[in-house]
């Protein structure tokens, strides 16, 4: 993959209406935003996505927002983004008294709270914003910094409070323009030229990296992002070849060209302590790709970052499918780095749907190159996240301990399984949110949850939420499943979601969540549930879902289960440890 | 590079920016005798001949041109100083 220039997305813009699923999305900004619109329409077609794009009129934010009657309410976006310049904020600061430029950083900050606050009370959406490009102005030179009312100082408070919003804000998200520009640099990314002709703060050229980190936002919010990456080993992870020049030959670290390869050794294993799994792919004798990782002083990943290891002569094709099969991921949610061009060039003939970027030749060039592409972005992150490379390894444990059972009921019997079962409560909020928007093939309405929608479920009457945790003999898998029921009458609730990671199938997890749900709906004296699958792409895993678990067909893809008619017919061998309060 | 070629480098960038194979353009070419070439295309077009050329048109210049010809004019006065 690389990132296409403007003119080839604006090509895209002929087939919108051939593209399968739709986003709704307004676009507010300060400066001319006809090309950006379009640049985002044309990026979103190369993954299959129409954006419906309500653009507001030139420099109209604080109409569209605070005019309850406005085009944007009626619209309803589903995310609204709002881009302002640097170039305005400027204009604005030098028309002001020079006594209350102390103060600019807080009322714009003051203001910005006010668009997302009132936009979030009059639409069920995600807000998007952009940080601002950090150019000093020059009044002051270098010394503007140690000035508390200068443009650069200003400018440089407003980032970090705005960063602080955000972290606050579950439903803002921002785009980290500043970044972008500094990677392009500000002459990359502006010309004054177009900017006082038209009003347009960035180059054609940059309007695709503009539009690709605006969509990643969108996709990650949505539920679409990566999950893994799969990694080559010779010229990849270490320069040179491991079954030519040996454990002490490769150059990793200070000899030759390591340093270029331990910088990049070391970025991989930030993304695997947040939560990124890590696989190996290489064309080697199993035994000679593992040496470096076990004996090489000076490697930075060692076999435990390291969640499913395939060494061997096969297809790469193949050996990546067997990857994703063991991790249970979608393809699309994986990353395969390779340096070299033929095998590239195949794994993406074969499967289309993986992410492949097309590394330069140049391995110094490597990591700047990946920056860019921002493969990574993610709506969400907790704690957790780093223990799951060490939870993917337990599974593959498990598979191995599960081939020595006759029958899968004794094997579930001595797993000594328990779950912790409870009302959504701060602390589960946001891997109730993450596991909304990670988990496509076991999710029956494939509803995302802000951390703030979860958020407000918990003081609200009309719902009922359960968490799910799940620990066993190998290890423990955290939050594993959620379900949210929402009362439609005093004796009916209404699953609004049930989603579960796919790591924990077949363990009768369905069969106990269900059962502490009926058994405490019946005890409120709700006399039945009713189910809903919503299909998709990705989730015809759970078509009979409601079925299989004795559920009576109201129409189709609706269910209801009768609670008098309710009774447990499997053996549950998951122990639950709490009640939800 | 002489004017004509210049020219027919310069009808292969609008074919693509306008994304349309049929524009023709000559020296006598003004934006209304071309089909979408409005004030936008007009600013994504004279981006791509700036690339292409790796030229800078100044700002007075790109409202200024009354027609293609000129357009090339300037272009090749800025590839032959």
């Amino acid at each position: 993959m690389n990132i296409k220039p403007f003119n080839d997305l604006k090509k895209n813009l002929k087939r919108l209406s051939s593209l399968n699923k739709e986003i709704r999305v307004a676009v507010l900004s300060d400066s001319s935003s006809q090309l950006t619109v379009n640049a985002l329409k044309g990026y979103g077609a190369e993954f299959n996505v129409k954006y419906e794009i309500f653009e507001a009129d030139y420099n109209q934010i604080d109409m569209q927002v605070f005019d309850a009657g406005s085009e944007l309410y009626r619209f309803a976006p589903a995310f609204v983004i709002i881009l302002r310049s640097t170039s305005r904020l400027m204009k604005y600061f030098y028309k002001m008294d020079h006594d209350e430029r102390g103060n600019f950083a807080d009322s714009q900050l003051q203001y910005l709270e006010e668009l997302c606050a009132t936009v979030s009370q009059r639409l069920d959406c995600a807000v998007i914003t952009n940080n601002y490009s950090e150019i000093n102005d020059s009044v002051f030179g270098n010394f503007g910094l140690k000035v508390m009312s200068s443009f650069a100082y200003q400018l440089k408070k407003l980032n970090m409070k705005l960063i602080d919003l955000s972290v606050n804000r579950k439903d803002l998200f921002l785009l980290d323009l500043n970044s972008m520009i500094a990677r392009a640099g500000h002459n990359g990314s502006f010309d004054p030229k177009i900017y006082y002709a038209a009003d347009m703060v960035y180059s054609i050229d940059f309007l695709p990296y503009l539009a690709k980190n605006i969509n990643d936002i969108i996709f990650a919010v949505s539920g679409s992002f990566v999950k893994c990456v799969v990694l080559d080993l010779d010229n990849t992870l270490w320069g040179g070849v491991i079954g030519d020049d040996g454990t002490d030959g490769i150059q990793i670290g200070s000899l030759g060209n390591g340093k270029i390869f331990s910088e990049l050794q070391l970025w991989l294993k930030q993304l695997k302590a947040r939560g990124i799994i890590l696989a190996v792919c290489s064309k080697n004798n199993d035994d000679t790709a593992r040496q470096p990782f076990i004996s090489h002083p000076e490697m930075e990943l060692r076999l435990d970052d390291i969640a499913v290891f395939v060494a061997n002569w096969e297809n790469k094709a193949d050996n990546i499918r067997h990857i994703q099969s063991v991790l249970n991921i979608g393809i699309d949610s994986m990353v395969f780095i390779d340096d070299n061009p033929v095998e590239r060039a195949l794994v993406k003939k074969e499967i289309p749907e993986i992410i492949v970027p097309d590394l330069p030749e140049d391995p110094a060039e490597y990591l700047l190159f990946l920056h860019s592409l921002n493969l990574f972005e993610t709506a969400s992150y907790t704690p957790n996240d780093s223990e799951r490379t060490r939870q993917y390894q337990e599974e593959a444990k498990r598979r191995n301990v599960l081939k020595g059972f006759a029958n899968e009921d004794a094997f579930l019997a001595s797993l000594d399984m328990s779950s912790e079962v409870r009302a959504f409560d701060p602390f589960s909020v946001p891997r109730v949110s993450q596991l909304s928007q990670r988990s496509n093939q076991f999710n029956l309405r494939t509803i995302r949850y802000t951390e703030e929608e979860v958020k407000r479920m918990t003081g609200d009457p009309d719902y009922c939420t359960y968490s799910f945790t799940l620990k066993d003999k190998f290890g423990d898998n955290g939050l594993v499943a959620f379900v949210v029921l929402k009362k439609t009458d005093s004796e009916t609730l209404f699953i609004e979601n049930w989603a579960m990671s796919c790591r924990v199938l077949k363990r009768g997890m369905e069969w106990f969540t269900l059962n502490c749900i009926a058994s405490d709906a019946r005890l409120s004296g709700v006399r039945r549930i009713v189910g809903e699958y919503i299909p998709t792409a990705k989730n015809s895993l759970v078509k009979e879902h409601y079925p299989s678990l004795g559920f009576g067909t109201i129409s189709e893809n609706r269910y209801c289960l009768e609670l008098a008619d309710y009774r447990l017919e499997k053996i549950i061998h998951i122990k639950k440890t709490s009640t939800p309060v | 590079m002489n004017q004509e070629q210049l020219l027919k480098e310069v009808n292969e960038i609008f074919k693509d920016v306008l994304d349309n194979e049929d524009v023709v353009i000559n020296f006598d070419t003004v934006a209304s005798d071309v089909d979408d070439w409005d004030s936008l295309n007009h600013i994504q077009l004279i981006a791509a001949i700036e690339k292409a050329f790796r030229i800078k048109f100044t700002s007075t210049e790109i409202y200024q041109f009354k027609n293609v010809g000129e357009m090339i004019s300037s272009i090749n006065s800025k590839l032959n100083p």
